[in-house]
């Protein structure tokens, strides 16, 4: 590796799925402990990306690196999007945890102090150690995700990969959750990288955004790449960013001056956004 | 004598020691791989092999060999050819297998009409889609107690993989499990167990024993291992208790006692019943969240 920081490097990757085109020339870099959002709407291609970046989607063309290891080797931690754990199946939130560290391996798993000590950290480090007794499929939707995190992280990835973690979540459990992300990529070094239809909840926890459109993206530090001109040329049609009460709203043209004029007759009120 | 005035009388019956050797290996078996149908939501494919399985014992009778060798070979072939199209979507899964299964019992019915009309074998249907313990020859004792070690060899070397798999393939995939593999190696464990379960309570019943005591154990237990033990006992004690009480029953209608599959499938109907009880009291399976918000 030329680059010792680099976590993963995306180089003009292109991807086709039953014959169409869904990703073309997406490039980007992520750092060592890097907090990066993927933005874009449904069906813009984000868990395509993600599921690219672990091995699991043939690429048409380009390339992904990752620091010190080859995709499918098991060493990223992933979050995949809507996992249903039911309710039936007995397995403790520690079980799922102790699966991240060696569910892999063949053969029955002998207890070991080692082993335990390992799960617990992580189950403390995501705040899960109050309920890791407990039936996972029981668990609210915060609290599962904090499991789930903890899968993913107990083997110390270089990388971590959420698919719309945020969804299906309240407001408080979405800041929970993504001032955890935030905290943990710095503590464990993990680059993390997170899909989300909505950059609000990101906006301020963010080292680098990546926007997904038409099958293009364009990356950078938020504040860069969260704007009028730059989403504009990659939607194709004008958009324009507007920053109400700190949140971003990004409204295609004639809704932005529907809101506009909305905002100008009622100033007192932020206007209702799509 | 009664079993409850001579267990030494008991025992020293061939038919019940064999009964109770191959019962037992079936009942260990059918829980073990059964807890893992049951979380990967694979009951209906559990009882379609052992509908199809009843193809091969029925050929067993015809070509005069070892019907555990029919059960087998004919459920280890539909377990391949299900996992083989490795349909991902629940509803066109169901479809296949509901068709496999179809096929499996008109074929079981051609082969079974055979036995009885160019073999007249009789009783062929009766044992092959019922079970008749009391007849099965010692000399398969051995055959049985291999396919089943064969089976929980199988299932405890791929169980913590197969757990990841039943999470999420895609998780699984993520930590370099061999998806496919696992799901294949699962797959043979299940065929080995119905045609164990074929042979003791029938064909029919085998789901029976497979399902049952998984099902009861998994409203039980909060983790896989108790999962396993609980079934494991649930599924010993049903069987070995059927036998018993199968035995006992030929001093309750004198001549004739009643069969034992009725007695297996009938504990293990009240387990599961005792089990869901048990669980709504113990409050496994209400939410523990009282406040039922959100979040932490
Ligand atoms: N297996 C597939 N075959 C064909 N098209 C697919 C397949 N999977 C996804 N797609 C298409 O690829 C596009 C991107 O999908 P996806 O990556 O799931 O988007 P997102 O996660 O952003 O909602 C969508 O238009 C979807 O219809
Ligand atoms: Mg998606």
């Amino acid at each position: 590796m030329t680059d010792p920081s680099m976590a993963l490097a995306v180089e003009q990757v292109c991807i086709a799925l039953g014959g169409r085109r869904v990703l073309r020339d997406v490039s980007f870099r992520l750092e060592a402990g890097e907090f990066c959002g993927l933005i874009g709407s449904n069906g813009s291609g984000k868990t395509t990306l993600l599921r690219a970046i672990l091995g699991f989607v043939r690429l048409e063309a380009g390339r992904i690196r990752l620091a010190g290891h080859s995709a499918g080797t098991g060493l990223i931690g992933y979050v995949p999007q809507k996992i249903a754990l039911d309710p039936g199946l007995p397995l403790r939130a520690r079980d799922v945890v102790a699966l991240g560290l060696d569910g892999a391996r063949l053969g029955p798993a002998l207890p070991s102090r080692a082993r335990r000590a390992r799960v617990d950290e992580m189950l403390q480090a995501v705040g899960a150690l109050e309920f890791a007794e407990q039936r996972v499929g029981l668990l609210s939707g915060g609290q599962q995700q904090r499991v789930l995190v903890a899968h993913a992280l107990v083997r110390r990835p270089r990388l971590l990969l959420l698919d719309e973690p945020l969804a299906n979540l309240d407001v408080r459990s979405t800041a929970e959750i993504v001032a955890l992300l935030r905290r943990l990529s710095r503590d464990y070094g993990a680059a993390v990288l997170l899909s989300a239809h909505d950059v609000n909840p990101l906006l301020s926890a963010m080292d680098r955004v990546i926007y997904l459109a038409n099958g293009s993206a364009v990356a950078g530090r938020a504040d860069d790449v969260v704007r009028t001109e730059v989403l504009s040329s990659l939607y194709g049609y004008h958009v324009d960013v507007v920053r109400v009460h700190g949140r971003v709203v990004v409204v295609a043209a004639e809704a932005s001056e529907q809101i506009h004029a909305a905002v100008a007759r009622n100033p007192e009120h932020t206007a209702p956004v799509p | 004598m009664s079993v409850l005035l001579s267990v030494p009388g008991f025992l020293a019956n061939e038919p019940v020691r064999v009964a109770l050797a191959v019962g037992g290996g079936a009942a260990l078996v059918c829980a073990v791989v059964g807890c893992a149908t049951v979380m990967r939501r694979q009951s209906f494919a559990g009882h379609a092999l052992a509908d199809v399985s009843s193809a091969g014992g029925s050929a067993a009778y015809l070509l005069g060999v070892n019907p555990l060798f029919g059960f087998l070979g004919m459920a280890a072939a539909a377990a391949g050819v299900m996992e083989w199209a490795d349909i991902r979507e629940a509803r066109e899964r169901d479809l296949l297998t509901g068709v496999v299964l179809g096929a499996g019992l008109g074929l079981a019915a051609l082969l079974l009409y055979f036995d009885a009309t160019v073999r007249s074998v009789s009783g062929a249907a009766v044992t092959v889609l019922f079970g008749s313990m009391f007849t099965i020859p010692a000399s398969i004792v051995p055959l049985a107690l291999a396919v089943a070690a064969v089976a929980l060899a199988a299932s405890a070397i791929v169980h913590r993989p197969l757990l990841v798999s039943s999470l999420s393939a895609d998780l699984a995939r993520a930590q370099g499990i061999r998806v496919r593999a696992v799901a294949l190696t699962h797959a043979l464990a299940l065929a080995l167990a119905v045609s164990l379960s074929a042979m003791t309570v029938g064909a029919i019943l085998s789901t029976a024993l497979l399902i049952g005591p998984a099902a009861a154990a998994l409203r039980l237990a909060k983790r896989p291992a108790s999962a396993v033990v609980f079934a494991a006992l649930i599924g010993l004690g049903a069987t070995w208790g059927g036998i018993v009480l199968a035995y006992e029953s030929f001093y309750w209608t004198p001549g004739h006692g009643w069969p034992v599959s009725f007695f297996i499938v009938a504990l293990i109907f009240c387990a599961y019943l005792i089990a869901g009880w048990r669980a709504g009291r113990a409050g496994v399976r209400r939410a523990p969240h009282p406040s039922g918000c959100e979040g932490t």
